[in-house]
């Protein structure tokens, strides 16, 4: 049974999004900012022109960052280093790989490129996260090979709701298909449009096959807490750190409150005096072309 | 026999993965985020994660010196991965905005360099001939560390393409794959013998 070395197999790709567990993702827009990520204890950055705050002021189309500044990020840290790609994008994604990056983001926080398909993952060695509203999405994510889950939220707004809304839905049809007897799980796969073998592997195992992290609209600590009390694996923060008064003390915050989130003690203890947090935008206040999670099918 | 109570350092990575194989074969487990969680154990596991991360939140949790006692009063522990690192006396492939350096519990008489396999895209697994296992290891590597050195009474149990990836000094184990990430259990039985051992006189 002895097989080869191998290198870019779902158990190298999943694996290693296993060791983001327990972790922040920081999204950064330069070296500097990188490395204040690292020394609060950050366990990946994303690495991007624009946190999702700035591009939704700025609007036009989000693309791939400029391969110069990845390369800055990567050269600046030691952690490993993402970057996002626009929905379908696989020259990006190509390009990105090229670049040694170490994950890459299939992001609806940029413009898509493609209102149809989104990239074949499995044609590549370096692992992907995508971001999922309910339990179908996040399963034809990861049938399309992506190594990791993310909650959609609703990225630059500082506002939590969204991401509570997608975790507690793909949490929730998790818990219904384990109720389901065996023989119903084709009709549930049609409904939910999800490859059949992934929710045979949800029934049996009452998870997503991959990790699961909270992204969009995490501000504070105790936000960091509660997607973590919901059931998920890590948390991303984008906007919520670097358009916060106090960056590194936030930075540190979020990174202990998501280890200790549930002790209410340290969470009191953390959250104090961390100066004003971003300022939120009401996702009622949206109109529906300024919403980013319903970009993807 | 009664089966030995291990910790597994809970701040950062995979915690869960060692919890359920240490518990797949009795042990009894408690994750350690606290000083005090130490109380009562015999063994420490520090699990893969990002090695700055534990580092960090091992110093804001005042944990280095509580980890050291522990093993001082006969606690055994294995690092894997990331944890291996923090075993390290020296570590080389620091940040360079952390001054070249990286704290570590410097017990084990090792110097590791960190990422020296490369970057994720260089990942990979590869079946491992370890001392004292009849069949290959299946070994998984992620942005793996390598030991470039180990001192007098380290005892090296396996090497990659001449590097080595598995050794054992006294009660320290230190891996730089991740014997989590696979269904084989037999170094988790290594570690439980280990830290079951009677202590010397």
């Amino acid at each position: 049974m002895t097989e080869p070395t191998q290198t870019g197999t779902a158990q190298i790709k999943q694996g290693f999004a296993e060791m983001f567990k327990g972790g922040v993702i920081m999204d950064v827009v330069t070296a500097d900012q990188a490395r204040i990520a690292e020394a609060a204890g950050a366990t990946a950055v994303m690495a991007l022109e624009r946190v999702p705050a700035d591009i939704r002021v700025a609007g036009g189309v989000a693309r791939m960052s400029d391969p110069k500044m990845i390369k800055e990020i990567i050269g600046a840290v030691t952690i490993p280093v993402m970057a996002k790609v626009r929905i379908g994008h696989f020259v990006e994604a190509q390009i990105l790989q090229a670049l040694g990056v170490d994950f890459i983001d299939e992001s609806e926080v940029l413009t898509p490129a493609d209102d149809q398909y989104h990239i074949e993952k499995t044609k590549f060695t370096v692992p992907f996260v995508c971001g999922a509203k309910n339990l179908g999405e996040a399963l034809r994510r990861v049938g399309e090979g992506a190594s990791m889950i993310r909650t959609k939220g609703e990225a630059g707004t500082g506002n939590i709701i969204e991401a509570v809304r997608h975790a507690r839905t793909v949490l929730g049809e998790i818990r219904s298909i384990q109720a389901r007897p065996t023989d119903e799980l084709m009709t549930v796969a049609r409904d939910l449009q999800a490859p059949y073998h992934l929710v045979q592997y949800v029934h049996e195992h009452g998870k997503l096959p991959v990790v699961n992290f909270a992204a969009g609209g995490v501000a504070t600590p105790a936000d960091a807490a509660l997607m973590m009390h919901l059931g998920l694996d890590g948390v991303f923060v984008g906007s919520g750190i670097f358009k916060s008064d106090n960056p590194e003390r936030r930075a540190r915050a979020i990174v202990k409150a998501v280890t200790h989130y549930q002790n209410p003690d340290v969470l009191a203890e953390i959250s104090e005096d961390l100066g004003a947090p971003m300022t939120g935008i009401n996702i009622d206040s949206l109109v529906p072309a300024e919403r980013l999670a319903g970009r993807g099918w | 026999m009664t089966q030995p109570h291990i910790g597994v350092l809970a701040l950062q990575g995979a915690f869960r993965e060692h919890r359920q194989r240490l518990e797949s074969l009795g042990a009894r487990v408690t994750e350690v985020r606290l000083p005090a969680d130490l109380a009562g154990l015999q063994g420490l596991v520090i699990p893969g994660g990002e090695s700055t991360t534990i580092a960090r939140l091992m110093a804001d949790y005042a944990l280095w010196a509580p980890v050291r006692d522990f093993h001082a009063a006969g606690g055994a522990l294995w690092g894997t991965c990331a944890g291996a690192i923090l075993l390290a006396r020296e570590v080389h492939g620091a940040p360079p905005q952390f001054g070249g350096q990286q704290d570590s519990l410097a017990l084990m008489d090792l110097t590791v360099r960190r990422n020296a396999f490369g970057r994720q895209v260089d990942s990979f697994h590869t079946p491992l001939q370890v001392q004292g296992l009849d069949t290959p290891f299946p070994a998984v590597f992620i942005r793996a560390p390598v030991i470039e050195r180990v001192g007098e009474g380290v005892e090296v149990l396996a090497r990659h393409a001449g590097q080595i990836v598995l050794a054992r000094q006294g009660r320290l184990l230190a891996s730089s794959f991740h014997p989590e990430l696979t269904a084989d259990a037999r170094l988790h039985a290594l570690f439980l013998d280990l830290a079951a051992a009677p202590l010397p006189a």
